[in-house]
């Protein structure tokens, strides 16, 4: 199929991880989880791998013919 | 459990995700001009992706469920599942039964059927297959809107009707491409959206290690001994009176490791059909393997939460418990009334009323410590509605990894864990949705109501029985929640149909004399022989002391001859039985009525008719077979490190 996976993926989880980022950044009341801010550590996790998506799917070409 | 509170960002990244599904059946959308590419994706997709598919396409929100309930259940044995039950059968599909499904140009199993037996094998295939993955469906958008009702008080009816309706638009827009790339998304999300719930209650509960000492008490609290929670292979090793499990060791490997999980795995048109999509005989060949990888490590990320609930209940400065059956807030506050109404003097009474309000049997201690608490000194409503919490004395095994969830995670973090499993009920859906139309459109429809017809007239049937399948499903849904416990229900009924199915491929496939006469009465014979198994057998504990049957869903109900430890012993024991009743038939059958097919008819069908695949292109390394073997050490390596 014409569509790569990879865009909808590294665009999925670099919204999602910069999000979390951004809440975990905010630190509301109540978002700490056993004195971790899980909220910025798994929000930058996930938008390294989205990253790491969108940018295999620009290495890739934009939407590569199927085979 | 108390009903959770979302917050804006949670419901931010649960809408993204829904937007970006649908988006993708959307872009999806202009690709699918024939019915071949709405129903088979034209066999066009790369192999990681077909790979991640067929992984997620089983690892539905029922097994992420059920593993943690299992895990806290039964501890690492649990992993069974996976080491033994799925692996070994994920690589001997993809180096063996792969060339035959991919090489025969078949869109579907029960087409592959038809070309190496006949038409009545095909039907019968197709028909208990179209039924079972309906009700497979149902079962899952059940268990998601009773889930939504319960933990964030949406209405039952609109949340079942919203989640098959987002289903239904990403599907019928981009068929079955649709279906694989958002099980792809969705694999992710599972992985992402649970590993840090995993790393946190590893945290809390104080490391791998501790975790294993408090499973020693609480398989010592069971009355076993101290490593059934926390070794793999010797509690069964011990027999079935040694693990919790109650099951014997040849249950285990040829039961679960050999029928059941050949039989789902390799026969299973829902997981096939992922790597029937793939774009060439290796990429299909390597589907499973790729699979397999991340497979053999999932017990991690499935079975550890429930292994750490159950530690965590060992510790009482952590304040948790297996969660109990949900019971309203009306029931509740009512149970409250009745502890404040309650005397120390007649604790009896207390229980009794408590009790009666719950709907559920409570502990009379800690209620009686509770009721004496509240008369000395008053206490507040929240303070005795956690006393109450804390002293039903019944178990919901299937709440565990969400009270984990609800635990450990905080806004945001929760957003994702909820969306990831919201992600795989409704791939679940439509999982079972993209199977069921092809196989309606191509095995029932065009086989047999409209042969002839043009391809565009198939391409819109897909989409109509698409519709259908969802409407269907939704039935299905609703006659799942007047049953509570629907995951036995779907291993009965894999029990029934697929057991006996695998004796069928693996004659088919390896001996060329088997008749279509042997393949249809045997498969009739191992269905009904299933079904004579389960109604002679039940369980130990279905039966009361007189000996008589208290459950017939659970078996015995033609009479109780033979009983089992546990209900899982019993599964794979009547798998067992089944398939060994469809080999002898089949076999005796084949060899009494004469062939109808000749050697050249079964070229490319039959392995000793088939010339070798040389994949010369690929090196050594590469080879479906040697990366098989590789895998089956590496399986067989994490089965001795859990020994």
């Amino acid at each position: 199929m014409g569509l790569d996976i990879r865009w909808p993926i590294g665009l999925m989880f670099t919204l999602i991880g910069a999000l979390l980022a951004i809440y975990g950044v905010a630190r509301p009341a109540g978002s700490v989880s056993l004195d971790i801010n899980i909220n910025l550590v798994w929000g930058i996790v996930l938008l390294v791998f989205g990253v790491l998506m969108l940018a295999g799917a620009v290495r890739g070409g934009k939407n590569p013919p199927s085979a | 459990m108390e009903p959770i509170h979302l917050h804006q960002i949670d419901y931010t990244i649960l809408i993204a995700y829904v937007g970006f599904v649908i988006g993708i059946g959307w872009m999806l959308a202009r690709y699918m001009k024939t019915s071949s590419d709405f129903l088979t994706s034209a066999r066009s997709i790369p192999t990681w992706v077909t790979g991640l598919a067929f992984i997620s396409a089983n690892l539905g929100a029922l097994e992420l469920v059920g593993m943690a309930a299992s895990g806290a259940k039964y501890g690492i044995s649990t992993a069974h599942f996976y080491w033994v039950g799925a692996i070994p059968a994920m690589i001997f599909l993809a180096v063996f039964m792969m060339p035959f499904y991919y090489g025969s140009r078949a869109r579907s199993v029960p087409e592959y059927l038809k070309m190496r037996f006949d038409e009545r094998v095909r039907a019968l295939n197709s028909v208990a297959f179209a039924v079972m993955t309906i009700f497979a469906s149902g079962i899952s958008m059940n268990a998601l809107a009773k889930l939504l009702n319960q933990l964030l008080g949406w209405n039952y009816n609109a949340a079942l009707f919203i989640c098959s309706g987002v289903v239904l638009l990403y599907v019928l827009k981009g068929g079955l491409t649709s279906a694989i790339y958002t099980e792809v998304l969705q694999f992710f999300m599972i992985v992402l959206g649970f590993a840090p719930v995993v790393y946190l209650g590893l945290k809390d509960v104080g490391g791998w290690h501790s975790m294993n000492q408090s499973l020693q008490t609480v398989a010592t609290e069971h009355g076993f001994a101290a490593d059934a929670w926390s070794s793999a292979w010797k509690p069964v090793l011990a027999g079935p009176a040694s693990n919790p499990m109650g099951v014997d060791i040849f249950a285990m490997i040829f039961g679960l490791g050999f029928v059941l999980s050949f039989g789902y795995w390799c026969t299973n048109f829902l997981v096939v059909q992922r790597a029937m999509a793939a774009r060439n005989m290796t990429a299909a060949r390597n589907t499973p393997l790729v699979a397999a990888v991340p497979k053999m490590f999932f017990p991690f990320l499935v079975i550890v939460p429930g292994m750490i609930a159950a530690a965590l209940c060992t510790l009482p400065d952590k304040n948790y418990r297996i969660p109990p059956p949900p019971i309203s807030q009306a029931g509740y506050a009512s149970a409250v009334d009745a502890v404040k109404n309650a005397s120390p003097a007649n604790v009896d009474a207390g229980v009794a009323a408590v009790s009666a309000a719950l709907g559920q049997k409570v502990d009379p201690a800690k209620l009686g410590s509770l009721i004496a608490a509240n008369a000395t000194g008053k206490l507040a409503d929240d303070q005795i509605k956690k006393g109450i919490y804390n002293s039903i004395d019944a178990y919901d095994y299937d709440g565990v990894i969400l009270s984990l969830v609800k635990k450990y995670c905080p806004p945001g973090l929760l957003g994702l864990a909820l969306t990831a499993l919201l992600a795989s009920f409704m791939s679940g859906m439509a999982g079972n949705v993209t199977a069921f139309n092809t196989v309606f459109t191509y095995d029932l429809y065009q086989a047999y109501f409209a042969k002839g017809k043009s391809d565009r007239h198939y391409f819109l049937t897909g989409k109509v029985i698409t519709v259908v399948g969802i409407l269907l499903s939704i039935a299905a849904a609703y006659f799942a929640s007047m049953y509570n416990n629907a995951m036995d229900i779907i291993q009965l009924v894999f029990g029934f149909v697929n057991a006996p199915l695998f004796a069928t491929f693996l004659l088919g496939m390896f001996w060329k004399r088997t008749t279509g006469t042997g393949a249809f009465l045997g498969l009739f014979g191992g269905i009904a022989g299933s079904t004579v198994f389960h109604a002679l057998t039940t369980t130990t504990s279905n039966l009361d002391a007189a000996g008589h049957v208290l459950n017939s869903m659970k078996g015995g109900y033609l009479g109780a001859y033979l009983h089992f430890p546990s209900e899982m012993a019993q599964n794979f024991w009547l798998a067992s039985f089944a398939f060994t009743c469809c080999l002898v038939l089949t076999l005796v059958i084949s060899l009494a009525t004469s062939r109808t097919k000749s050697d050249a008819e079964l070229k490319g069908l039959v392995y000793s008719l088939t010339p070798k695949i040389k994949s010369d292109t690929l090196p050594f390394f590469l080879q479906p077979g040697v990366v098989g073997v590789v895998l089956l050490i590496v399986c067989a390596i994490l089965n001795v490190i859990f020994w």
